[in-house]
């Protein structure tokens, strides 16, 4: 599956089908602070992405 | 998972309120939620005009939104800050909105210039006055929100700040023991004098990652970007902070911000001390130079514009 990302922008490729909070396990990151997006529509964690599939994990922290 | 309140998949799990929602639940959820904000701390009315700070980002973008949905009289200005590409992106995403979803409720978009009254961007601005870029953005921000505001008899100006900003702002008080910051933490903090106008944050019941949501599924095009300036700031430290202890106990960021506004008003309650209002009624007076209210004689802003056209600086 194709990942993008953001802060930086990088797209890097994860073997799927995978749950979307398995993703966050791999990719290190607090599910807390993200959303992650299949096409226009939001994923729960407890959803399966799979092998083919483009997301974008989507940062919700801003502000300085 | 499944909705908590109608049989479809849901788009977002809540662990701090142990639910999850659809779409449409979700949207329904958000909107309840402001409107207990606006009416628990006596924001503002139905009648009341409203001005609210947008920069293009979830949060502001979203805030227009859903007043515009709840019928109120919104607003908005948005201040041009002139940082190379990130000013444009940005401005662009408020003009579509305004043009996409406001002018058809009657509401317009006001914009300020940075450049157009310093004569640099914000960048430039605040290595001419030896300040912070953040701190010289954050007093530019107040100033032309206030005076907009001021100027054009707005009733209240409101902002986009959330649960993890005031939650985040609230923590970096605490560590500093900056005690006289805390009474400026309320989400609703009144006209105290003339030239100031009363200041509101209807979405501090909401987290970050909420909105981000309701700004998903209902389609609002906001910026994601983040600002360059932003880069390494503080703040993102304590949201980060936060959001681990979040993580181990859901519900974290909100017993802390809104146990403290509980114990704030039960303090304010029993307390003989001057309130907020008496405060800035004793220590603020009108600016030499704009007349906005000040505790010096020329305000920070007009000290600042000073400073950046002076040639000895």
């Amino acid at each position: 599956m194709k990942v993008h990302l953001s802060h930086p922008t990088r797209d890097v490729e994860l073997q799927g089908p995978k749950r979307v909070a398995d993703i966050f396990k791999e990719l290190q990151l607090i599910p807390e602070a993200f959303l992650v997006i299949r096409g226009r529509d939001l994923m729960t964690e407890d959803e399966v992405v799979a092998d083919g599939d483009s997301i974008e994990v989507r940062p919700v922290i801003s502000g300085g | 998972m499944r909705c908590r309140k109608c049989p479809k998949q849901a788009v977002l799990g809540m662990p701090r309120h142990n639910t999850a929602f659809c779409g449409p639940c979700l949207t329904e959820f958000v909107r309840t939620q402001v409107q207990r904000a606006i009416k628990s701390q006596t924001m503002f009315a139905p009648e009341d005009r409203i001005l609210i700070a947008v920069s293009g980002g979830k949060d502001s973008l979203t805030l227009w939104e859903i007043l515009l949905k709840l019928g109120y009289r919104a607003d908005a200005l948005y201040v041009d800050l002139g940082i190379a590409g990130y000013s444009e992106r940005s401005h662009e995403k408020v003009e579509r909105f305004a043009h996409d979803v406001a002018e058809s409720c009657g509401s317009k978009l006001i914009v300020h210039t940075v450049e157009d009254d310093a004569g640099a961007g914000i960048k430039e601005l605040a290595h001419l006055v030896k300040r912070p870029t953040c701190s010289t953005c954050g007093t530019i921000k107040r100033y032309q929100f206030n005076r907009v505001a001021w100027e054009n008899k707005y009733d209240v100006m409101a902002t986009g700040h959330n649960l993890d900003d005031e939650a985040a702002r609230l923590l970096g008080n605490v560590l500093q023991w900056q005690e006289e910051y805390l009474q400026k933490q309320s989400p609703t903090l009144p006209a105290s004098v003339e030239g100031f106008s009363k200041k509101v944050k209807p979405l501090y019941r909401m987290t970050e990652r909420e909105i981000a949501a309701y700004a998903v599924v209902n389609r609002i095009d906001y910026l994601v970007e983040e600002c360059p300036m932003a880069k390494g700031a503080k703040m993102l430290v304590y949201k980060d902070a936060l959001n681990r202890l979040e993580m181990e106990s859901p519900g974290t960021k909100q017993r802390f911000y809104w146990g403290f506004l509980e114990k704030q008003k039960k303090a304010a309650a029993v307390s003989s001390n001057m309130t907020m209002t008496d405060m800035d009624q004793t220590t603020l007076l009108p600016c030499e130079t704009c007349g906005q209210p000040t505790t010096a004689g020329t305000c920070s802003f007009c000290r600042m514009m000073a400073r950046a056209k002076s040639p000895t600086r």
